[in-house]
């Protein structure tokens, strides 16, 4: 009696994508929703078409994403809502392109957020990054824009950096559909729970601004126990941040 | 929850503001960089000789030098130009020659041979169809080169130089240096350059650009701004300069558009939106090879179909309303006659014809279809039409026909350089109207920007059409 021995290959999550269904713009009932965020010219767009098999204009200038473009994939069984977002290097400030970024990631509280960056340009990519790493923690990183680093000769050791993110990072080249089915399946992951992030929290506060957030944290886990992003509320908070003020009186925020 | 609760968590935090003082923005800032840069130094090797980021910086110290960024600018914008003129002809005949020389006539004969009545025929065979067809040989050829040819620029990451290279002129006109991105995008289309403001974070720089977007050439008045300058501007000089000299003056319109960009941000700027005008950062985005097919395809499908199936969608329901105009009398003259008659004084103060502007208003849904309408209403009016009956559109297969026809419409090269003229200063098309309203959401703006460019347009061909008659 001969059993044939799978390939490694064959019997990785990733091997086959014949679970993989692009829905385009069909999404009406979605078991889970995962946004798109990332610096501006960072590829989302097309990293978005990849998944949905959509083709959304793409365009190489930053702000070619105005409108929140959706679309939607089925993997698994499971369909999957995919919401483009606008490209933003923060957000901190107050301009429309980075409060549209903001209140989705908050208030849509999408199942999974799709991270894209820029593996060139990652140190500044980083900003962004931690800023959403703050609101959620349900998050992975699409390293994009692999094959461009390559040629740049930079190499990113995307295990420790996984590891310093305390979230998952896949390295992809979405132009060229390399590493879509690695995404695909770690976003499914997360959504269904298989992957739990602890994500990175900002650490280098001065001490003076750290207990004050810690206080203020506590007050606010004390009436909320079961947010998640209790320590960006009380960032805000200090800052005053009206918009937050009043999401936390009207209970949106839970 | 509990609202006494978070009332003292916010009083807590307004406390603890204090307490920390002015600086947590930056502090929070610094601190993420901070981590970001730790963060970094553990897991990215980048190996500093980088040749790549190099050449791009090499390419970027000539495409937005002081010497050569504008030089370079318009002969990238002739080259495209250029290759969409020549390219365009061929294709363009032999369209006409299948679309209205040979299924036109098959149409009207299989009518003929089931008995359709002639209104019914002359309907939905001399209106719908042949507009249609018109529209699809007089703009797919122009497009699908023009097109592709500017999304492969796009990919390539020209369109933030140009940007770069224009931010000065902007901020000298009192708008907003992304203004360039928004107007290149509107050399596409206006109403996707309307939408595309919403990149500028300051409301007053961006009414600026909403309203001054239509001084953008856009896809549907290039194909009319080529064929024109084709045919009359081209046929004054000798015939081996005629692509050169049809190929300034679109060129000359282009730039025309965009002086008259500058000046109306700038008097906007000075008069009812005054205001200081925004710093802000542009990326200078890394060069990066287009994938050339694959740009091809998409453009092909995504900008030009969908483009030509607007102006045909709108063509049609143009041709019907085109044909009953000039079918229906009232007295002893159509409606479309009693109409060009009426705007034919009008008309020739302004250096143009009433056929021009009756085509403006009945085109107002698409720029697309101007052309084919002219062409239609030329043929009503000068009854040159072999014999095909009122409203039915001669069988033009090549360009000397169109522009023998013109001339027998009373076109003269005054009339063909005025058209060119209004045809850039003129009233967005009904969809950039639209959008307009709902990126404002406000009556007054959107009347404002739907008008301010005819008004300009009557001034400047009246003033053209004056000098030109004083001095020939």
């Amino acid at each position: 009696m001969e059993t044939k021995i799978k390939s490694a290959c064959e019997t990785c999550a990733h091997f086959n994508a014949e679970g993989l269904k692009k829905l385009g713009i069909h999404t009406d009932d979605f078991d889970f929703v995962v946004a798109l965020a990332g610096n501006p010219n960072t590829g989302k767009s097309t990293v978005f078409n990849a998944l949905t098999g959509l083709r959304q204009h793409t365009g190489n200038w930053p702000g070619k994403t105005v409108t929140r473009a959706e679309g939607g994939f089925e993997y698994n069984t499971q369909k999957f809502k995919l919401v483009d977002l606008p490209g933003t290097y923060s957000l901190l400030s107050t301009s429309e392109d980075e409060e549209a970024a903001r209140d989705f990631i908050l208030f849509g509280k999408p199942n999974v957020t799709v991270i894209v960056a820029d593996a060139n340009r990652l140190e500044r990519n980083l900003n962004l990054v931690l800023q959403i790493l703050e609101i959620t923690d349900k998050a992975v990183l699409c390293l994009n824009l692999m094959d461009e680093a390559k040629r740049n000769h930079i190499s990113i050791d995307e295990r420790t950096l996984a590891r310093d993110l305390g979230i998952p990072v896949v390295p992809t080249s979405a132009r060229f559909n390399k590493g879509i089915p690695e995404l695909i399946q770690t976003i499914s992951d997360i959504a269904n729970g298989t992957i739990v992030c602890k994500p990175h929290r900002i650490k280098s506060v001065p001490d003076n601004i750290d207990r004050a957030v810690k206080k203020l944290t506590m007050e606010i886990e004390k009436e909320f126990p079961s947010i998640p992003n209790s320590r960006w509320i009380a960032f805000r908070l200090l800052e005053g941040d009206t918009q937050i003020i009043n999401a936390l009186k009207s209970g949106e925020l839970v | 929850m509990n609202k006494k609760n978070i009332d003292s968590i916010i009083e807590l935090s307004n406390e603890l503001r204090w307490q920390i003082g002015d600086d947590f923005h930056d502090s929070l800032t610094e601190s993420i960089y901070a981590d970001a840069s730790e963060i970094v130094k553990d897991t990215v090797q980048s190996d500093t000789s980088n040749k790549r980021f190099r050449l791009d910086a090499k390419i970027d110290k000539i495409v937005t030098s002081k010497a050569f960024g504008f030089p370079i600018m318009f002969l990238v914008l002739g080259v495209v130009l250029w290759i969409t003129i020549v390219g365009a002809n061929y294709p363009s005949s032999l369209l006409a020659n299948v679309l209205l020389d040979t299924i036109h006539p098959a149409l009207k004969n299989g009518a003929a041979s089931i008995n359709m009545p002639w209104w019914l025929s002359g309907f939905l065979i001399d209106g719908v169809y042949l507009a249609v067809a018109w529209v699809v040989a007089v703009m797919l050829p122009p497009m699908a080169i023009f097109f592709p040819m500017f999304t492969l620029l796009e990919d390539f990451g020209y369109l933030p130089r140009v940007a770069f290279n224009l931010d000065a002129l902007f901020k000298k006109s009192g708008a907003h240096g992304k203004q360039a991105l928004t107007m290149s995008m509107g050399f596409g289309c206006n109403a996707a350059g309307v939408v595309a403001t919403r990149i500028i974070d300051s409301p007053r720089e961006r009414l600026i650009a909403i309203i001054t977007n239509n001084f953008s050439l856009c896809n549907g008045r290039w194909p009319t701004q080529i064929l024109i300058a084709t045919i009359f501007i081209g046929a004054v000089v000798p015939e081996s300069l005629s692509s050169v000299a049809s190929l300034l003056a679109v060129i000359g319109i282009a730039v025309l558009g965009m002086a008259f960009m500058f000046t109306v941000s700038w008097a906007l700027s000075k008069t009812v939106l005054k205001g200081e005008v925004s710093t802000f950062n542009l990326e200078l985005p890394p060069y990066r090879p287009p994938r050339f097919w694959k740009t091809i395809y998409t453009s092909l499908i995504d900008r030009t179909l969908i483009v030509l199936w607007r102006a045909v969608v709108f063509a049609a329901p143009a041709g019907a309303v085109i044909w009953l105009i000039s079918n229906i009398y009232i007295g002893n003259e159509t409606i479309a006659a009693w109409a060009i008659d009426s705007m034919d004084g009008f008309g020739f103060l302004l250096g143009l014809n009433g056929v021009i502007l009756l085509a403006y208003i009945v085109a107002i849904p698409a720029n697309e279809i101007v052309i084919p309408t002219i062409l239609m209403l030329t043929v009503l009016v000068t009854g040159t039409s072999g014999g095909a009956g009122a409203g039915v559109m001669f069988e033009l297969d090549s360009m000397n026909a169109t522009g023998d026809l013109l001339r027998a419409g009373g076109w003269t090269l005054l009339t063909a350089i005025n058209l060119m003229l209004f045809s850039l200063l003129h009233n967005p098309c009904s969809t950039t109207i639209y959008t307009i309203y709902k990126e404002t959401k406000s009556l007054k703006w959107t009347v404002f920007a739907s008008i301010m460019p005819v008004i300009l347009g009557f001034v400047v061909t009246f003033l053209v059409a004056q000098i030109w008659r004083l001095i020939f």
